[in-house]
């Protein structure tokens, strides 16, 4: 029988199937952070041990500060939970990417740059963008914490296998249309639970294009459109960026990885429940305009009028989401003002987001404040080497340290109540990036843009006339 | 955890698309430990004006709501992030059941973990119940909603049902097969020498 990339990898994970259907799978990683407590302390209450210690890694990411990393500095609350990750990771034997580490980074960058995320491998983690890692051809979904305890305990999970389906993206992307653009119009297409059930496979000539950022970051919204998980095929993109990674198998025990690997693509003929295709080179870059990422359109465009559209529940949907992002239905995309950017975060964070950015504001000023947050402290490095950090820093920007920062605002990087920010990260939930938060989500080169003329602005009316 | 078999209670019906975690649960209140109880998080801002006094027009702020064990909602409900205190949030506030046309699938599976029943209905019929205002029953037995004179089925994954009707635990589940599972990782380690990363 035709297998798809999902069902190799699922199949060679199988410890056991049960009568009812659900099979009890080998987990190959576990990420910890600081939001594990939960687990952690279900652990405690029985007195258990972790499994396997040497597949599980701790991350701080959620609540670190990005201002300072002088642990004086920090409030009190967020001293409490990066303590309590260390001594979680200390008691049951877990490697730390901790505060102090120069490696240190959002968990979905930090496993990547290290060479712990590979093809092939089921992964999960106490977060819903664990599908990041699907960009190497790897199973990897968001857990609870019920489930991370489950893990912790046993390194394996009992999962009823869910539907497939395949998301081709054909065709050559436009200049200024980025994997994010892809992301928001998949999203948009097919609803925010509309791939609820379904493990999802990006494929065609669009996909094989991306970069392994690009990549990363479209796999990474995979759970804004419901998805349990996303994957992309592993090809030569991919055993690139693993080799010389720190953490990678290297030699020939690579080399024997990498064969294996070239096996894990879906058969021709492999059946998917459902079949979605979007063509790349008619993509415009694309913005969110209300309080769910399914809410997305090319920045060129209006604002939905509630009057003019007839199912009840979603006009009431967008009534509301105009309501609570102070917008008027019909209103210009590209009249909108923003108030703040921020790039950073899971998605947008990586060393090419950070050069988009920079591109758009080379020689320019930001009207707007602007926070710039890159993945990990290696890409920080990387970007200050590259001078990048200057023209944050020229435009008038804030450059600062890793982490999940103001995406979410664990660590106190709030946008304030009523206020509009440009944003590269995943979610534009009401108050997700704080109390009455307003949030556009769109790519590094767009929330550039945004800051450069304090609006929601068409990048590429700006690139024509580039200073850079 | 407590099995979960048949229920007849008031009802709070939230007449909300996307009601996703971040709403369910602010991200600032995610640093509590749970034995401090997650109740009074639930819903927070939305159930909140601006000064951070309740809405009296805020269906789960109303005296009726007082109780009550279901929640009727819209679709997408529990979208999100995979944090578990959007459950415990339902969870401790009185919640045993959650009824909408569609579910975040972390969600779900944490709810089922917790003992909360996740029934997805049909959108007319959660349509239907959301301009109700009598009782509803919930019976998983039989997969069930009684409402108004209307029988309403719903559907749940059929793992999940065994599972919160006899408040089954995973894992006691899955250590009674730890022989299997060594002898996996076993087998594992000779197909996948590449598995353990190198410097460990």
């Amino acid at each position: 029988m035709p297998l798809t990339l999902f069902d190799k990898v699922w199949n060679e994970h199988v410890v056991v199937t049960r009568e009812d259907g659900e099979d009890l799978l080998w987990i190959d990683r576990h990420f910890v952070h600081e939001g594990s407590h939960h687990a952690f302390a279900k652990l405690k209450a029985r007195e258990a041990k972790a499994a396997r210690p040497d597949l599980t890694f701790g991350v701080a990411d959620h609540y670190v500060p990005v201002r300072t990393r002088r642990r004086e500095d920090f409030a009190d609350d967020i001293r409490t939970m990066l303590g309590r990750l260390e001594n979680n990771c200390a008691e049951q034997n877990i490697e730390l990417f901790g505060l102090d580490d120069p490696r240190q980074g959002i968990v979905h960058v930090v496993g990547p740059e290290q060479g712990l995320t590979l093809p092939g491998l089921t992964l999960v983690c106490g977060d819903s963008h664990t599908s990041t890692h699907g960009a190497f051809g790897a199973i990897a979904f968001g857990i609870g914490a019920s489930e991370a305890a489950h893990v912790l305990m046993t390194q394996t999970l009992w999962q009823m296998k869910p539907k497939q389906m395949r998301i081709t993206v054909d065709g050559a992307l436009p200049e200024g249309v980025s994997a994010k653009d892809i992301a928001l119009n998949i999203i948009a297409k097919v609803g925010a639970d509309g791939a609820r059930g379904h493990a999802l496979e990006y494929a065609g000539s669009a996909i094989r294009s991306l970069s392994m950022e690009g990549r990363l970051t479209l796999c990474n919204l995979s759970i804004e459109s419901g998805a349990r998980c996303g994957m992309v095929a592993p090809d030569e993109t991919t055993f690139e960026w693993i080799r010389s990674r720190p953490l990678a198998p290297e030699g020939a025990v690579l080399e024997q990885a990498i064969e294996h690997w070239r096996t894990l693509q879906s058969d021709p003929d492999a059946a998917f429940d459902s079949e979605v295709s979007l063509d790349a080179s008619s993509l415009v870059p694309t913005v969110t305009w209300g309080t769910s990422p399914e809410d997305a359109l090319p920045v060129t465009a209006s604002l939905p009028d509630p009057a003019k559209t007839s199912h009840q529940a979603k006009a009431q949907h967008q009534r509301e989401a105009l309501d609570y992002m102070g917008l008027r239905p019909g209103q210009r995309i590209e009249d909108i003002a923003v108030d703040r950017v921020f790039i950073g975060s899971c998605t947008n964070s990586r060393i090419e987001d950070l050069r988009a950015a920079a591109k758009i504001l080379a020689g320019r000023k930001a009207v707007v404040p602007g926070l710039v947050s890159p993945g990990s402290s290696l890409i920080k490095a990387r970007a200050e080497q590259e001078g990048l950090d200057r023209i944050f820093v020229d435009a008038g920007l804030e450059w600062v340290e890793a982490g999940c920062s103001m995406c979410v605002g664990m660590n106190g990087d709030l946008v304030g109540p009523g206020e509009r920010c440009a944003s590269t990260t995943n979610r534009n939930f009401r108050g997700r990036q704080g109390p009455g938060a307003r949030t556009h989500l769109m790519s590094p080169a767009m929330a550039a843009a945004a800051a450069v003329t304090g609006h929601l602005t068409d990048l590429r009316k700006l690139e024509t006339g580039a200073a850079a | 955890m407590t099995p979960f078999t048949a229920i007849t209670s008031a009802a709070v019906r939230l007449p909300l698309s996307n009601v996703d975690t971040d709403q369910l649960l602010p991200a600032r209140f995610m640093s509590q430990p749970r034995s401090e109880g997650y109740g009074d998080f639930l819903l927070h801002d939305l159930s909140r004006d601006d000064d951070g006094n309740l809405r009296p027009d805020f269906a789960l702020n109303a005296p009726e709501a007082e109780g009550a064990q279901v929640l009727v909602a819209r679709r997408n409900f529990g979208g999100g992030s995979s944090r578990e205190g959007a459950v415990y949030a339902l969870v401790d506030h009185g919640f045993r059941c959650v009824i909408a046309p569609s579910f975040g699938d972390i969600f779900s599976n944490n709810a089922a973990n917790n003992g909360l029943l996740t029934a997805q209905a049909a959108e007319d019929d959660v349509e239907f119940l959301l301009t109700t205002e009598e009782d509803v029953s919930v019976d998983l037995r039989d997969c069930t909603i009684h409402a108004a004179g209307r029988r309403i089925a719903f559907d749940i994954n059929p793992v999940k049902r065994e599972k919160l009707l006899n408040g089954w635990e995973d894992v006691d589940l899955t250590l009674s097969r730890k022989a299997k599972i060594d002898a996996f990782s076993d087998r594992d380690r000779h197909r996948r020498p590449w598995l353990v990363p190198a410097q460990r």
